[in-house]
């Protein structure tokens, strides 16, 4: 019978209190939805109040949400999935024939012909074929099964269960999972949720954010004595940080990885997202097939992709899936077990995998209005991350990276000690202590570094690329004026 | 392939049993392929029945809830009139409450606002005027979904005792497999079959009592009405439920995703929370509710757009925040979900443009589950091994098989539970795939079957057809 007092007033016999609940829960923390953001919202309600501040909106560039920020649907994939939820539009002919034609293998392949019918835990087969045959198109000719091939609500999702799976042992032997910092907070969340223990390993800011070996070997035996390291997760394009790893590092970590004995997790979703000139994704699969056997039989593990990002953007969909490499049948057996407690993925995130995998082709009515709108958003994307580089490394105090890829800036700031010490005060970090001034005078709400894990003694904040370009360029500017301002006010 | 040495060779070892859907699913598949080349067999296809999908065993989905969704695809189905005026209306609505205008973005982490606020205001009207907030609403990709978020919370796998749950025989099995693989402990207790599948508070007790020393229990996970017992609980037996978990100290979780089905004509739904808050304020302001219901079933049948929510009552604040920010790691259910959600719970009204065929299509819906559970129930009933409770709610049979003792050695033989031998004999030779009892646990000795009951009628009584010449045949080969 817990006693405590919340909010100053005594909470007496609560069946579920914080003393008894799932302790991992109360570790759970999420930047990218966190308190800079409830405090946007909450600036939101005032604004619709008719509170005057000196802003006449906020703009939300925490949150990889292209939609939110303007970006438009593609024509042909809402024609899809609207055929599929009313077929009577099927007689309807405003909509072209290569859209309907896949409409009605979606609904073939569905319960009833009907997208309101729950699928198999892993997916419609079809569909899961459908996927396989575009990884094997992709990875030029690499062959994929689709039985290791599982859809999920989103890659998060699938993420979090294979996480769950891969988990286990006590004490030191724990299972340990090695992440990047600066990370994607879904994957620390994960591992608090699930008590894992967590293995930093830290991108170099200084080389673009890459990966070095070294790294991942100092993590590692550093790691190894107190847990029981089993897993390498990596984001290739990567969240926070948008670099696209080299050829080289791809081949390297995967050594690395059959070296000591780890489980791969290749976070692919930014797969189409990659804008420098000089960079190219390389799937980790291709590149594990391509390093020869020794590799490719034995290495485990899996890829992860997503219809929220890309050209698509298409993240309240909930739609996604892995691959598995080399995974024990008596473990995918418990895994087909796991996944059955979700009962099945959402049948229109499912819909839209497909036709992101089996997109119009040359000969097909729609291919070039679909062409047309795809290539639009991509090359939008890499104009805003080329000026997003360029203008922020224009004022003293903000640093940038390339964007190579993904849709996100993690730009480093230098705040001035003064600033560190009045942060200090507020009992909050310096980046959050930032970026919440920031939100609060010009309604620009971002996410800090400090979500994402940075190396000790850096700041940082994550934004998003996705403002329409003009927008961009205002909000841009209005960072860089805040942070010469900030500096002034802190000297 | 992977080598003898594989990293996941340890694995969780919550996630360790085998499930009688895989055998059964692959008994099914190959029937298909066989009937696919050709083979003769007594029947022509695979009526599935196991699950409670309604829209594959045949049920139409709502017109209505089907035009708004694709409106809001594609808005360019709003240009002319093609489409009812409501839809139009409702679709440009719920497209103004996305950010951005289009369901392809991310919502708010317990869904749209404005949505979560009808629903508020749905289970207000519901409850007869009980007020819901806002704020203790979460929608989710399902209920299971949810419910799986508050199992999580309440599961301590730091505590020195495992957390136990107690949840009734016979359970939808998902619900249980969820608590195992979060490191509870299902602690199981008895409904009474022979009394309609009742829920008899001193069971509770005996089964609490039994926990003493083998876990610690902290909630009562019940299913009103009964997944998959059909029982629709009265009035008085929720209050002894209610009295229970508050003497008790647990936490309630009701599972409420059939409210909408309900067939018998005594027995009407009413839910906990009102309940809850007609048992005055000691009560009604201590007891810790989370109470779940879906899309899912009902009217609306869409289990395949996966929306949800689950509404907590009387928690302390300071676990709401958690849970929050548990919930924020999912991102957001899916957009469509939550629309249908919202269709569902503010469907067209006497007036509307889409009313009329509204009301048709709803009509029936009730009218077929009415008949079917008559139907099936009577068929049932009538088969010596065959006794079936009455059906008052749910989506599906639950009869109990009195297997002559040589089925159940036979079935022993070949190292299978006696009813998942019953099963898969009558997929094989009759061409239905039900689920058998021992999948959702029963009490010792006794055996079951469950299937689905919402289908077209026609479907309902090919299956009836089928399965009674199953069952006399085999009844009387093992006689």
């Amino acid at each position: 019978m817990s006693q405590q007092a919340v909010d100053g007033v005594p909470r007496r016999g609560k069946v579920l209190t914080l003393d008894n609940m799932n302790p991992n829960v109360k570790r759970v923390e999420y930047a990218v939805r966190g308190p800079i953001v409830q405090r946007a919202v909450q600036i939101e309600k005032e604004l619709r109040e008719g509170i005057k501040k000196p802003f006449t909106e906020v703009i939300k560039a925490n949150i990889g949400d292209a939609h939110a920020m303007g970006q438009k649907p593609i024509t042909f994939l809402r024609q899809v999935l609207a055929l599929c939820s009313y077929p009577e539009l099927l007689e309807d002919d405003k909509f072209p024939s290569d859209a309907k034609k896949r409409a009605r293998r979606i609904l073939e392949a569905c319960g009833g012909h009907s997208i309101g019918a729950y699928s198999a835990s892993q997916g419609i087969e079809c569909i899961r074929q459908d996927v396989a045959a575009f990884i094997e198109r992709r990875d030029g000719g690499i062959p994929s099964n689709p039985d290791n091939i599982f859809l999920s609500t989103g890659a998060s999702d699938a993420i979090v269960t294979m996480l769950k799976l891969l988990v286990c042992g006590e004490g030191r032997d724990r299972t340990g999972v090695m992440i990047s910092i600066p990370q994607y907070p879904l994957y620390s969340a994960a591992l608090a949720d699930l008590g894992a223990v967590q293995i930093n390993y830290y991108l170099d800011e200084d080389k673009c954010w890459g990966l070095d070996v070294t790294e991942l070997k100092r993590a590692l035996n550093e790691a190894r004595q107190h847990c029981d390291p089993r897993v390498l997760c990596i984001i290739n394009p990567g969240n926070p940080t948008g670099q696209v790893q080299s050829r080289k590092c791809i081949e390297d970590v995967i050594r690395f990885a059959k070296e000591e004995h780890l489980f791969l997790m290749a976070d692919e979703v930014y797969q189409e997202n990659v804008y420098a000139e000089n960079c190219k994704f390389h799937s980790f699969k291709k590149v594990l097939f391509e390093m020869g056997p020794e590799f490719s039989s034995t290495v485990e593990m899996a890829s992860f992709h997503s219809t929220s990002k890309c050209y698509m953007g298409e993240c309240g969909f909930r739609g996604g899936y892995m691959e598995l490499i080399n995974l024990d049948p008596e473990v995918k057996a418990q895994l087909i077990k796991l996944v059955s407690v979700r009962l099945c993925p959402p049948i229109p995130g499912q819909a839209l995998l497909d036709l992101v995998v089996n997109p119009p082709q040359p000969n097909e009515p729609s291919y070039t209005t679909f062409t047309k709108e795809r290539t639009a958003v991509l090359a939008t994307l890499a104009e805003k991350a080329q000026l997003t580089e360029q203008i922020f490394n224009t004022v003293p105090g903000i640093t940038c990276n390339p964007v190579q890829g993904a849709m996100y800036t993690f730009p480093r700031i230098t705040l001035p000690q003064k600033a560190i010490d009045e942060a200090k005060k507020e009992g909050q970090v310096p980046d959050m202590f930032y970026c919440m001034r920031l939100l609060e005078e010009e309604g620009i709400c971002l996410v800090p570094g400090s979500g994402f894990g940075q190396r000790e003694g850096t700041l940082h904040f994550r934004m998003t690329i996705l403002p329409p370009t003009e927008k961009l360029k205002m909000v841009l500017q209005k960072i860089c004026d805040f942070q010469l301002r900030f500096t002034q006010e802190f000297s | 392939m992977a080598t003898e040495m594989s990293v996941l060779h340890k694995i969780s070892s919550n996630v360790k049993k085998e499930a009688a859907y895989a055998v059964l699913d692959r008994q099914a598949t190959r029937i298909k392929e066989e009937l696919r080349q050709g083979a003769r067999k007594p029947y022509k296809e695979v009526i599935d029945v196991y699950w409670g999908n309604p829209h594959r065993t045949g049920m139409k989905p709502l017109s209505f809830v089907r035009q708004v969704l694709a409106a809001c695809l594609y808005p360019e189905l709003m240009k002319g009139d093609k489409l009812p005026a409501d839809v139009r209306q409702k679709a440009q609505g719920l497209l103004g409450e996305c950010s951005g205008g289009s369901v392809g973005c991310y919502t708010a982490t317990a869904g749209t606002p404005e949505i979560v606020h009808r629903l508020s205001e749905f289970i207000t009207r519901r409850d007869g005027g009980v007020p819901s907030h806002p704020e203790n609403i979460f929608i989710s990709p399902g209920s299971q979904w949810s419910l799986a978020n508050i199992f999580k919370v309440l599961v301590n796998r730091e505590a020195p005792t495992r957390t136990g749950v107690l949840a009734p025989v016979p359970c939808y099995s998902t619900s249980a497999l969820s608590i195992e693989e979060l490191g509870g402990a299902v602690v199981p207790y008895y409904l009474s079959e022979e009394q309609g599948w009742e829920l008899q508070v001193e069971e509770l007790h005996r089964a609490l009592e039994s926990a003493k020393g083998a876990c610690n229990p902290v909630a009562l996970y019940v299913i009103n009405p009964g997944n998959p017992s059909g029982h629709v609980q009265s009035r008085k037996s929720m209050q002894e439920v209610i009295r229970f978990v508050s003497e008790k100290r647990l936490f309630l979780l009701a599972d409420e995703v059939y409210q909408d089905c309900v067939h018998g004509e005594k027995s009407g739904f009413v839910s906990y929370k009102r309940v809850l808050a007609e048992m005055g304020p000691l009560l009604a302001d201590t007891v810790e509710l989370a109470s779940f219901h879906s899309v899912s079933k009902g009217c609306m049948g869409e289990c395949g757009l996966r929306g949800g929510y689950v509404e907590l009552v009387n928690l302390d604040p300071a676990v709401m925040k958690h849970i929050y920010i548990l919930c924020s790691t999912d991102s957001c259910a899916p957009v469509l979900g939550q629309i249908a959600l919202d269709l569902m719970v503010n469907p067209p009204q006497p007036g509307d443009p889409s009313y009329p065929l509204y009301d048709v299509e709803t009509q029936h819906i009730r009218t077929t589950l009415r008949h079917n559970v008559k139907r099936a129930h009577a068929v049932l009933n009538s088969l010596p091994g065959f006794c079936c409770q009455p059906v008052e709610g749910g989506a599906f049979a639950f009869p109990r098989l009195d297997l002559p003792p040589k089925a159940v050695q036979k079935a022993k033989e070949a190292g299978l539970q006696p009813d998942l031998f019953y099963v898969i004999r009558l997929l094989e030779e009759a061409g239905v795939l039900v689920s058998p009892g021992s999948e959702y646990r029963q009490k010792e000795g006794t055996y079951h079957i469950r299937f689905c009951i919402m289908m077209p009628q026609h479907i309902m009584e090919e299956v009836l057809r089928r399965l009674e010449r199953f069952h006399t045949k085999f009844m009387k080969d093992f006689s």
